[in-house]
């Protein structure tokens, strides 16, 4: 009875924390403008069955695709241990999900299995971090608490692991020793008890006793921690591979505030649309935490700074400063910064400080080839060039800020309808002396 | 005797003379005044011509899709070019629309519809493949058989619109030297010239962008560095200049290959 209640006040707690850095995000989330309509819901299935379920992309690279795959797979079958384990602990019970039968069997025999795999993924991934110099790890956006938020994300999840494959060990041990009956399959569990087997039935008894606590603790301060970690992916990933942007690669929003002003400035004999008296001029482009719409703040959420996208910018690659893990990092930061500002103070606060320059400088921005290569690489499907292209929006529309050479060739583009400086007149030279053979030497 | 000159058609003249032809043939600003990429749009007329095909360019009448001022955050300028084009084409009631430049057919084919303008856009190795596979363009095997070619992926053809397989199998029909990059396909670097780069000096790294994919092509031991897209074509070549490797090694568009192999 006094676990019950124990554990009882321990999940309540667990769950108030939680709701409350869900309800803080979501008035961040308030502060966001709108993005697409989400529509094409089977597709949307689809994608995430393979995207997220399946791993594709993070199979992109093979190996290392692997073992995050194996991480992944084996929290999807853990998961309904630790659903058992709360119901368990609520209802004083004892191992409730037996009533699923055989299936109960295939559940707990993949989790213990899972633990062991999971686990050895988590050291490799911390042997990487710690002991090796992996550049995708590196940058300037990567300060010491990046890599410390790392590590104690595996660390959490390696001593979860441990006391899984304990937990398993010691209710066979106990159960074995009292003759009990062992509900589940516990391949791992079975195989350490065989070789500790001479432990005493109090020993076995302990560590059970003791693993449980561990492991369910440890999982309800996790899910508290991870809504300000990097980690929180594991909540945000699957969401945000849903609620992808459907379009293709290629494609840029358009800008429906625009296209009503060259409209009416196209055919200025038309009505305009009549303007509300309480409208406000919107901004073009983004400048700053509120610019942002809710789709760029679901990805900024998603990013786990795996620099997948970094490591393939050929702007980065080659010694720029851009690199499209920082713009996420970025956007999160300063919604961190400005969200319970604004939240407090309105839509309208102004800190004097802002996204474009005090977090991400026009060199970053200008650096973008479009290329879409970082896009690509997201395991999680972040859309970063959007929301690249709708910072160089609000420098050129806002500011009038380009480089010089861009803005030469809007001038180009108005005056001649090119991006270079020649008449529309010399349109048709290439079409001269075209003769049926020409030479093309190798 | 003097060779026969092919004409190339101009939309407002068919009209003049009431006819109608089935696809308009975007040209592009660099098809019209960059010196190496009008060869070619040349050797693309030229197949044009070869199959007989009913087209037309806009001509005088052509004018930048806003494209570059869009990618360089120019929302507003791009909307004025992307709704002047579109009377345009309206005006000459255009169904179909052949691009070779792959920064006009991912803007034609992906954001024009937003204002409007819905067409039927074909890149034009789309459009190569296709003949090739019908039979209709018939590749002489003999001229490039043993040559080693390699293909560098724009980015607005591969990833922004997952067109991989055409180039290939153009390439693939014409050498048995077909060679790949190490990163290829999805994973091909940019040349460097996407979202307005093309126009501006890059920002201060400790490489150039091109030099870096032209690395990527020498690696190969290629011959040739097929191309499929005006700027790449510019970055590649000057990579090759930078190299000194421009008298060994060929930057050429896969219309120009198509060409060269068929004797046109």
């Amino acid at each position: 009875m006094l676990k019950q209640i124990l554990f009882s006040l321990s999940f309540i707690l667990t769950l108030a924390a939680f709701a409350c850095s869900i309800n803080r995000l979501a008035g961040f989330f308030r502060m966001t403008i709108p993005a697409f309509p989400i529509r094409d819901i089977g597709k949307r299935i689809r994608l995430t069955l393979s995207v997220a379920i399946g791993q594709t992309k993070i199979f992109r690279k093979p190996v290392l695709g692997l073992f995050h795959a194996l991480v992944f797979w084996g929290f999807c079958i853990i998961i309904f241990g630790s659903i058992e384990m709360v119901l368990d602990g609520l209802s004083g019970s004892e191992k409730v999900l037996k009533i699923l039968g055989p299936a109960y069997d295939v559940l707990m025999a993949s989790g213990d299995i899972f633990a062991l795999l999971v686990g050895v993924a988590i050291i490799i991934f911390l042997t990487r971090r710690l002991f090796f110099h992996i550049k995708r790890f590196e940058g300037d956006e990567m300060n010491s608490w990046s890599h410390k938020d790392a590590t104690i994300s595996l660390s959490f999840i390696l001593i979860l692991m441990i006391s899984l494959i304990t937990m398993n060990l010691g209710y066979v041990g106990l159960m074995s020793h009292t003759g009990g009956n062992i509900e589940g399959i516990y391949p791992i569990g079975i195989l350490l008890f065989s070789m500790l087997h001479q432990l005493s039935a109090e020993t076995f008894g302990l560590i059970y006793e003791v693993s449980w606590w561990l492991h369910i603790l440890l999982i309800f301060l996790f899910a508290n921690y991870l809504p300000y970690s990097k980690h929180f992916h594991v909540f945000m990933s699957i969401p945000n591979v849903f609620l992808s942007r459907l379009d293709p690669a290629g494609r840029l929003s358009n800008m429906e505030s625009i296209t009503r002003e060259v409209k009416f400035m196209m055919n200025p004999e038309a009505t305009p649309v009549p303007v509300p008296s309480d409208y406000q001029p919107e901004r073009f482009g983004v400048k700053d935490a509120e610019d942002v719409t809710w789709k760029n703040y679901f990805d900024a959420l998603s990013c786990t700074q795996c620099g997948r996208c970094t490591a393939v910018c050929p702007a980065n690659i080659t010694g720029r400063k851009l690199s499209p893990r920082k713009i996420m990092m970025d956007l999160r930061a300063r919604m961190k910064e400005k969200g319970p500002l604004m939240v407090k103070h309105g839509r309208d606060f102004s800190d004097n400080r802002s996204l474009i320059r005090d977090y991400i400088s026009e060199e970053e921005i200008w650096a973008c080839t479009t290329c879409n290569a970082c896009a690509t690489e997201c395991p999680v499907n972040i859309d970063h060039p959007s929301l690249i292209i709708d910072l160089r929006r609000y420098l050129v529309m806002e500011e009038a800020s380009a480089p010089g050479e861009l803005k030469a060739v809007f001038s180009n583009i108005e005056n001649n309808g090119a991006p270079w400086q020649y008449s529309a007149e010399d349109r048709l030279l290439w079409t001269k002396d075209l003769e049926i053979c020409e030479n093309y030497p190798l | 005797m003097e060779t026969p000159k092919i004409k190339v058609p101009v939309m407002s003249d068919l009209w003049s003379r009431g006819e109608k032809p089935e696809y308009l043939f975007w040209v592009g600003c660099a098809g019209a005044f960059d010196n190496r990429y009008k060869k070619v749009v040349r050797a693309f007329a030229r197949i044009l011509t070869h199959l007989d095909v009913s087209y037309a360019v806009l001509g005088k009448e052509e004018t930048c899709t806003g494209d570059p001022a869009r990618r360089a955050g120019n929302e507003m300028l791009y909307q004025m070019q992307a709704l002047r084009v579109i009377e345009i084409l309206g005006k000459y009631e255009v169904k179909k629309i052949i691009t070779i430049c792959p920064h006009c057919y991912n803007i034609f084919r992906n954001e024009f519809p937003d204002l409007g303008g819905k067409y039927e856009v074909i890149n034009y190795l789309q459009f190569l493949h296709r003949n090739v596979e019908e039979g209709k363009l018939i590749i002489n095997k003999s001229s490039l058989i043993n040559t080693v070619i390699t293909y560098h992926d724009p980015c607005y053809l591969g990833r922004a619109n997952d067109i991989y397989e055409a180039p290939r199998a153009i390439l693939g029909s014409m050498t048995t030297g077909f060679v790949e990059m190490q990163r290829n396909r999805s994973y091909a670097l940019c040349c460097g010239a996407g979202g307005g780069q093309m126009f501006k000096e890059a920002e201060k790294g400790n490489k150039g962008i091109f030099i870096e994919r032209t690395e990527d092509a020498l690696a190969t031991g290629a011959s040739v560095i097929a191309t499929a897209c005006p700027f790449c074509m510019t970055m590649i070549t000057d990579g090759l200049k930078y190299k000194n490797k421009e008298d060994e090694i060929r930057n050429l568009d896969i219309a120009e290959l198509i060409v060269q192999s068929m004797r046109l």
